[in-house]
């Protein structure tokens, strides 16, 4: 509560110090200024040599793309979760992509926009293959781990109530402790998020010996946020996602976006500016989408590239393939 | 003259002196006195040797025997009943040093950490020579330098490296010296303030040392980093790293002050009133009498200030500074090293580097202490 109230005073003291729009703010600085994990393997981590990586992070480099066709010119300052929505609201960051979830309230009394959801997540569970379970549905009686007060927790309880099933609940202060548990057998299963689970699977001695179920008992929309108020910002946030989705379904990629530009396929023409100026009710440029694409790759890449097949963590697409494909990601045309 | 005999009953060399009963002296009595002196500290040396033969194997093992010393990634690591994985630690220790520092201008950070050693070692080797040039090379050429540097200058060809880009070790060093060489000049003149004649001088000295004294460490970060940007236009908030800075000066100047105010009141009336005899202004007297004393008696308390504030440092990754501890915990998220003792591993190493620092500190006071009270112990 002491948030919200907190936050509801520095969306007043903005609204009252209205300024010019974030993006003239972004090119003037001469970089994009973007709120990241403090260390979430696959989404926002820096890597030996301390370069930021992950899907959150490739996210903001797109932006830097379509705004300065330059993907290095973001700034990731690292934030906890509890101090995430201040520097938003605060101006210390442009835009937040750090694996937040969208929801009602955020939005609505945080003042904050959510652009498009860059990873459907959901909270699920991982067992040991011995067990012989393909189901969640077939936990009844199950001991699980998990990872003390969090809506984890309350996900974890709803949906053993709502089944009718038993089990018994080992709550942890950290999720290193209920990882630790579940690898030395304390407990049959553990949960937390799906993209988590895959992560802190790799920490078992043996990775193999354990399954992710299929069921998603939560639902986890991540996607980021930028201030209410500026609906160009928005926008730009917002296509962002859509460009680098749109890509993936008309096949544009990394690779052969030189070529494309010449296909003569109408749609692609169109996202990649050789047709009609889309950029312009952005504020920029009419190959803003070809620039993100160019020096980023399409949604399809960025994934299996960084929490995909090509990465350590070997997430399935699932809900985050294409709406063509049985998923989640449909984005609106480019016209 | 006649000679003199002697008599035959008188001995002529002393008799040969006996060795001391074997439990009066030697191993034995200190093992007596030290670890035998009664029932109670009997049994407490007991459950030691017991806990000590217990942990020894099994750390042994972990630490050395079963550790995993080479591996290119964390699959060595991962086999069971492998041990530590120090190949993790030499893997990430570049991260764990610079963080995002460019790499190809690391040899600035570390010229910079080489020349902070070597003024450091110049100033607190007791027979060093021209300590006066060394003060002042490292008080006032060192941190230009450093800042230019670390930070580059277009005009000397050093490219810029933001201080987004600064973390690890160099930067917990840099946070920690800041604190440190702020603390102690800013608590002295913040104790001479509250204990001054001045009505206002004494106010707000004395309001500053209560109220920082008053706010969690954290809020006063917080409060820079976050809320800071929400009154001051853009343009005028200083650096996200500098603010944390002032932050730690601040903080550790009004804790340093009631140490040196401790210092000042166990100084005797008559020290002040000779110097004052002796026609000395405020300040010489301050500095020729009674601070060289005052400050030799809270030698300790100033110390425990510099180590908690080293380990303070670590505070400033809760605003989005990544010190060394924050480069450890993002180290061991690697999926690439993922693994049952990476976190473990990991933090021991941390443990170990902030524990030589810590004990280093300490054992240093300690020397001076006694060099520093040699002249009052007769």
């Amino acid at each position: 509560m002491k948030h919200l109230l907190i936050a509801a005073g520095l969306t007043a003291c903005l609204a009252t110090g209205a300024s010019a729009g974030v993006l003239d703010n972004v090119k003037q600085r001469g970089f994009l200024s973007c709120g990241s994990n403090t260390g979430l393997a696959g989404f926002g981590l820096p890597d030996d040599k301390g370069v930021w990586t992950g899907l959150d992070v490739e996210f903001c480099r797109a932006v830097a793309a379509a705004i300065f066709d330059d993907p290095t010119k973001v700034k990731f300052i690292p934030l906890t979760a509890k101090d995430r929505f201040t520097a938003l609201q605060s101006g210390e960051v442009d835009v937040l992509a750090r694996n937040g979830t969208w929801t009602q309230s955020r939005e609505a009394e945080l003042g904050l926009n959510f652009g498009g959801v860059n990873y459907y997540d959901g909270q699920g569970f991982m067992t040991r293959k011995k067990n012989n379970i393909s189901s969640a549905l077939e936990l009844n009686g199950a001991s699980v781990c998990v990872q003390q007060g969090t809506t984890t927790e309350l996900n974890l309880s709803d949906f053993f109530r709502s089944n009718n099933m038993k089990y018994e609940g080992i709550a942890f202060a950290t999720a290193d402790e209920a990882i630790k548990a579940y690898d030395s057998g304390r407990c049959d299963a553990f949960t937390t998020d799906v993209s988590q689970l895959y992560a802190e699977k790799l920490k078992l001695v043996n990775p193999d010996d354990t399954i992710v179920l299929p069921e998603v008992i939560s639902k986890e929309p991540l996607a980021p946020a930028v201030r209410q108020g500026d609906s160009q910002w928005f926008n730009i946030i917002r296509w962002t996602h859509y460009a680098m989705l749109n890509a993936e379904e008309l096949g544009v990629t990394r690779a052969n976006v030189d070529e494309k530009v010449k296909s003569p396929m109408p749609e692609v023409r169109r996202l990649l500016g050789v047709e009609g100026d889309f950029g312009k009710g952005m504020g920029l440029t009419k190959d803003w989408a070809y620039r993100i694409v160019k020096h980023v790759g399409n949604y399809g890449e960025s994934f299996e590239r960084t929490v995909g097949e090509n990465s350590k963590l070997k997430i399935k697409r699932g809900l985050n393939n294409l709406w063509s494909k049985g998923g989640l990601q449909y984005a609106p045309p480019v016209r | 003259m006649a000679e003199r005999t002697t008599p035959s009953f008188l001995r002529t060399e002393p008799s040969p002196v006996l060795p001391p009963p074997v439990f009066a002296g030697g191993a034995v009595k200190w093992v007596r006195e030290n670890m035998l002196a009664g029932p109670g500290s009997a049994l407490f040396t007991l459950v030691g040797l017991a806990f000590i033969v217990w942990a020894t194997p099994g750390l042994v093992r972990h630490l050395i025997l079963d550790a995993v010393w080479t591996s290119p990634d964390g699959v060595a690591c991962r086999a069971p009943g492998a041990g530590a994985c120090w190949s993790f630690i030499a893997r990430k220790l570049e991260f764990f040093l610079y963080a995002s520092y460019p790499r190809d201008m690391v040899w600035r950070v570390n010229l910079c950490l080489a020349m902070g050693a070597v003024l450091a070692v110049w100033l607190l080797w007791p027979g060093a020579a021209r300590k006066g040039l060394g003060a002042a090379l490292f008080f006032i050429v060192y941190p230009v330098a450093a800042l230019v540097l670390l930070h580059g200058s277009e005009a000397l060809g050093l490219p810029k490296a933001p201080t987004d880009l600064w973390g690890g070790i160099f930067l917990s060093m840099i946070v920690a010296t800041v604190g440190i060489v702020f603390s102690l000049p800013g608590g002295v003149l913040l104790a001479l303030g509250r204990r001054s004649r001045l009505p206002v001088v004494r106010f707000f000295a004395t309001l500053f040392i209560e109220f920082v004294r008053g706010v969690p460490f954290i809020t006063v970060l917080f409060m820079a980093n976050t809320m800071l940007p929400l009154f001051v236009p853009a343009s005028w908030s200083p650096d996200r790293l500098v603010r944390p800075l002032v932050g730690v000066s601040l903080f550790a100047s009004a804790y340093m002050a009631e140490v040196v105010r401790a210092g000042l009141q166990a100084i005797p009336r008559g020290q002040t009133e000779g110097a004052m005899a002796l026609g000395l202004s405020y300040w010489k007297m301050m500095r020729l009498i009674i601070l060289p004393q005052a400050l030799t008696v809270v030698i300790p308390g100033i110390v425990g200030i510099f180590i908690g504030l080293f380990k303070d440092t670590t505070l400033v990754a809760v605003v989005g500074i990544p010190d060394f501890l924050r480069t450890v915990e993002t180290a061991r998220l690697d999926p690439a090293w993922a693994g049952p003792t990476i976190s473990t591993t990991g933090y021991l190493f941390a443990g170990a580097f902030y524990w030589v620092f810590c004990f280093g500190m300490s054992r240093y006071s300690l020397m001076m202490e006694r060099r520093l009270a040699a002249g009052r112990k007769r």
